[in-house]
């Protein structure tokens, strides 16, 4: 009897400690978070890994052995090693492979070139040369592939010629026209901008006294950039050389456009092929394929970054050091600078809008002008009936989901980053926190292409309450919100380094709850965090294309999506003229945040 | 006003112990500051008196009435504890104005707007800011920004202050005259005020009482003077005071009912103490007595640098192995490398055991007083 009360009063307070320790907000939060995420990004990923060991409904046709749902290895072995792994494996893989390093390693000589320019020397009109630059990386990757085709394709391909062939006769070899060439080029003009920007972040923020000091000492300029600027700046040259990477491996549109009339497939294409044959398990090995490569790429950067990730914080406060004098070599390097503008940002753009006011796809004339893809009325005769775009219900059907689903999903991205970022900073040090911080990270290892099949799959039917989402906007929206988790918990946990705890415990002191503390306090204090991440997530929904080719519908159909489809079925004109639509709506959109204060892209792109 | 006791409190942050079973009284109506170097856990019992920390042993009351109690779950939400808090950071909201930085607690408890705005005129016309009230706080300097902290501290007129470091920030001219305020605002408002600083001499000229921490325990609890003239450890009289005390290793003998430090090159003898043995001597520079001419009793010296700085002059004076910090306030014209003569008071010169480092010999005791 009194063993009993004896507990019972030990009990009541370890009980009452224990609802103090779980009615945390960063608890509370971190808890529901976690939930979700478990729900939205874990389960898709055990989804997957099921998928591939169990025999599907599919195989029977392949197979006489086929038992649906029970365990099976047979994916694995067919995709590893039977007579099809060539095709569906191990060349794609390479091709992968071989693309991904060319772009990467040519974004990133590009990008550090022009920010050492930009950022370092006595170049004219730098400032204005930043903000050029951005551009390509803020259009769909594939429009420079689209432009490409424009300019280079040939006729043993697909009919029609390229204007490079009608304007000297000159017929482009296919390695040209198709294939590992123009795909790295083309990815390496859209990617660059990820090298530009880290490196001219590096470099603005590093103390010139730390160059200085090596002159001082007598260092020779190219000693000082090599042994100082270099090793300071490696860094953000590493995390370019990943970002970009890990982005090249899953790159969808450009391989398609540019590798398919040739049968040049990369583990992306293939995967979308397997998908499309309704080869799901087969393709989901595929992405296992890309996960793992994807994880030993970031594993290599955290194992490099972490030794030398602590000098990153040694840079200064910025101090505006001497630029370098180009001399004589100045009006050379500004023309070829300008060139290369010329040519990776307003070029593409002006094929692209050059053929869409051509009637018949091979003539570049004059004669052959016309307005009938943009204002044209239906003519059985072109294009098979598909009317100007102005005219085209599915334009302005594709025009309102993407920019619904792009602000709707900015919105919410940037609201769950805030919170993620919360339960992750606040909780800093916990299991949980830890484990939200992880959870979140996941969906980056997801190729989109296979993380949009996974979510075909898992809400084709309904699951408890939720209704049957296929064919719906708000299949669009979850996947979209879900796959940028890891950029909004970045850019959230980075944001609420900045406010403190302080900001928040002086709310808390003079008895504000918590939800007034987050709408008084913490959320003004993010709000430039917010904007920068609003506008990167809206520019790189309105151009997503392979998270959610799988699964539109004719009703919920993007943009980018419809351009895909246009381009699939070899409607050039039509998919170019949406094309861009699609750029002058982003353009658009990027000068009017940039209107509000605190706007700035590099600063979502947290890396 | 109000009475601030801490039993047996200890908070771990994984394997370190930033409080180490801590007892404190904090009187009413007294000014008490928790002197240490930094890391020594005196932030975080600040924290925990404010309710941002919870206690992982012992409990904290506020006027008998338990706000934190590990061992019985009790936990008293910080605006439920009547204090008002001055943060190092100050924390002031940069996308409020000042006259809304100051509000804001008034406004969360739901006054009347009326009464707001007066309340906050009223205070931002005391501390001298009333015309900065539609500024924002980085438009600012830092003197000013200490001062919409203090309002913001102010407005609901808390019976508690807690304040954490608030001058660190400021520099060394506003940072004196901001401390003559600080202890005017504790006497008009009759607050109770706890006070965390790494300051000895903001310490010493700001409290009733200074709490000196070392490594998550209080070393001593005591009046400023005592702190200073009676350090109760080694490692008090070592922190409290500027220059350094000079501590110096010796062996203390009895004669004929005296004690003598015997050094290595000279002999302090006369003190009071009742000790032998090893010991540690220390002597405050400023009770070191200089002469330029040889005197009885005196040890000769050369002087190894002269630091003059108008009002005082320190000097680092050598003999043999031995090199002594003092400090003379009398206009003194001395070169260096030159002889110099040195006498030491036994009243002035405190014994402490050289294994435990705790004082046995106290020479002169102030006057018991606090």
């Amino acid at each position: 009897m009194k063993q009993s009360t004896r507990v019972a009063a030990t009990l009541a307070p370890a009980a009452r400690r224990l609802r103090r320790r779980l009615t945390r907000p960063h608890v509370i939060l971190g808890v529901v978070l976690a939930a979700i995420m478990l729900y939205l990004v874990v389960a898709p990923l055990g989804v997957m890994i099921q998928t591939t060991i169990t025999w599907q409904p599919q195989d029977a046709r392949l197979t006489a052995d086929a038992e649906p749902g029970k365990l099976t290895f047979f994916h694995y072995l067919r995709v590893f090693s039977s007579e099809l792994s060539r095709s569906m494996l191990w060349t794609p893989l390479k091709n992968t492979l071989l693309t991904a390093t060319g772009a990467s390693v040519l974004a990133l000589a590009l990008g550090i070139l022009l920010a050492w320019l930009v950022v370092r020397t006595d170049l004219p009109g730098r400032r204005y040369l930043s903000s050029v630059l951005t551009i390509p990386y803020m259009l769909p990757s594939w429009t420079i592939a689209l432009a490409w085709i424009v300019l280079f394709k040939n006729e043993r391909m697909g009919g029609a010629i390229g204007f490079l062939q009608s304007a000297t006769g000159l017929i482009p070899p296919n390695w040209l026209s198709y294939g590992p060439v123009p795909i790295v080029i083309c990815e390496a003009i859209h990617y660059f901008a990820f090298a530009f920007l880290l490196v001219s972040g590096a470099l603005s923020t590093l103390d010139a006294r730390l160059e200085e000091s090596g002159e001082v000492l007598g260092a020779r300029r190219w000693q000082v950039l090599s042994r100082i600027t270099v090793p300071l700046i490696l860094p953000s040259i590493l995390s370019a050389f990943i970002l970009t990477f890990s982005r090249a491996l899953g790159s969808f549109g450009t391989p398609a456009f540019l590798g398919n009339p040739i049968r040049y497939y990369v583990l992306s294409t293939t995967l979308y092929n397997n998908i499309q044959s309704r080869l799901q398990a087969d393709g989901f090995v595929l992405s296992m394929v890309l996960i793992v490569i994807s994880i030993v790429t970031i594993y290599i950067n955290q194992r490099a970054l972490g030794i030398r990730k602590s000098f990153v914080t040694i840079a200064g406060k910025g101090f505006t050091s001497t630029p370098v004098r180009l001399g004589r070599l100045k009006g050379l390097v500004l023309a070829l600078v300008w060139l290369f503008v010329a040519v990776a940002v307003v070029a593409p753009l002006l094929f692209l809008v050059y053929q869409t006011f051509m009637l018949h796809p091979n003539n570049y004339s004059l004669s052959n002008f016309t307005l009938h893809f943009w204002t044209g009325e239906s003519n059985i005769r072109i294009a098979d009936g598909i009317e100007g775009i102005f005219r085209n219900p599915e334009l302005w059907n594709a025009t309102r989901n993407s920019v619904l689903l792009a602000v709707s999903t900015a919105t919410i991205t940037a609201l769950v980053g805030i919170l993620l970022g919360y339960a992750v900073v606040r909780g800093r040090g916990t299991f949980l926190s830890k484990v939200v911080e992880q959870m979140a990270f996941l969906p980056y290892l997801i190729p989109s292409i296979a993380f949009g099949a996974i979510y075909l799959g898992m809400f084709a039917k309904p699951i408890g309450p939720i209704p049957s989402l296929y064919g719906t906007f708000w299949l669009l929206l979850l996947v979209s919100v879900v796959k940028n988790f890891p950029y909004s918990s970045r850019s959230g946990t980075a944001a609420m380094m900045q406010v403190g705890g302080e900001l928040e415990e002086a709310a808390l002191v003079a008895g504000a709850r918590w939800l007034s503390r987050f709408r008084q306090v913490i959320l003004p204090l993010c709000r430039s965090g917010l904007v920068s991440g609003f506008l990167l997530t809206f520019i790189t929904t309105m151009r997503e294309l392979s998270l959610i080719i799988l699964l539109v519908t004719p009703v919920t159909r993007t943009l980018p999506t419809l351009t895909f489809r246009y381009a699939e079925q070899g409607y050039h004109q039509p998919g170019d003229a949406i094309t861009v639509v699609l750029v002058v709506i982003i353009l658009v959109a990027e000068w009017l945040v940039r209107r509000l204060p605190g706007a700035e892209i590099g600063k979502g792109l947290g890396a | 006003m109000h009475r601030i006791e801490l039993r047996n409190v200890t908070k771990r942050f994984g394997s370190v112990t930033a409080v180490d079973h801590v007892d404190l009284v904090i009187e009413k109506g007294d000014f008490l500051t928790l002197l240490g170097p930094s890391g020594c856990g005196k932030t975080t019992i600040l924290r925990m008196i404010a309710g941002l920390e919870d206690p992982d042993e012992g409990e904290i009351l506020i006027d008998d009435r338990v706000v934190s109690s590990h061992e019985k779950g009790i936990f008293v939400a910080p605006a439920d504890r009547g204090f008002g808090l001055v943060f190092q950071s100050y924390a002031l909201w940069p996308h409020m104005t000042v006259f809304q930085n100051a509000a804001f607690g008034l406004k969360i408890a739901k006054r009347p707007k009326e009464e707001i705005r007066r309340r906050v005129g009223a205070i931002l016309a005391d501390l001298q800011i009333a015309d900065m009230a539609d500024r924002y706080p980085q438009e600012m300097s830092g003197g000013q920004q200490q001062r919409v902290a203090l309002a913001r501290m102010l407005a609901p007129q808390p019976g508690i202050f807690l304040l954490d470091e608030p001058l660190s920030n400021l520099d060394a001219r506003l940072r004196v005259d901001m401390r003559s305020e600080l202890k005017r605002l504790h006497r008009t408002a009759g607050a109770t005020a706890l006070y965390v600083t790494h300051d000895q001499t903001e310490a010493l000229t700001m409290s009733t009482h200074i709490a000196v921490m070392r490594a998550g325990r209080l070393e001593q609890v005591d009046a400023p003077m005592r702190v200073y003239r009676c350090p109760a450890t080694l490692f008090v009289t070592d922190f409290v005071g500027s220059p350094k005390t000079n501590l110096l290793d010796a062996t203390a003998v009895q004669e004929g009912g005296a004690t003598n430090a015997v050094l290595e090159s000279l002999t302090i003898g006369g003190l009071a103490a009742q000790v032998s043995g090893p010991v540690v001597v220390a002597v405050r520079p400023e009770d070191v007595r200089l002469s330029l001419q040889p005197e009885p009793g005196a040890y000769e010296f050369m002087t190894y640098s002269v630091l003059p700085s108008g009002s005082e002059t320190i000097l680092n004076v050598q003999r043999g192995n031995l090199l002594l910090t003092v400090k003379d306030t009398r206009d003194l014209e001395i070169e260096m490398d030159r002889p110099i003569w040195v006498t030491f008071d036994p009243r002035r010169v405190n014994l402490y055991d050289k294994a435990t480092g705790k004082l046995v010999g106290a020479a002169a005791r102030p006057t018991e007083s606090s």
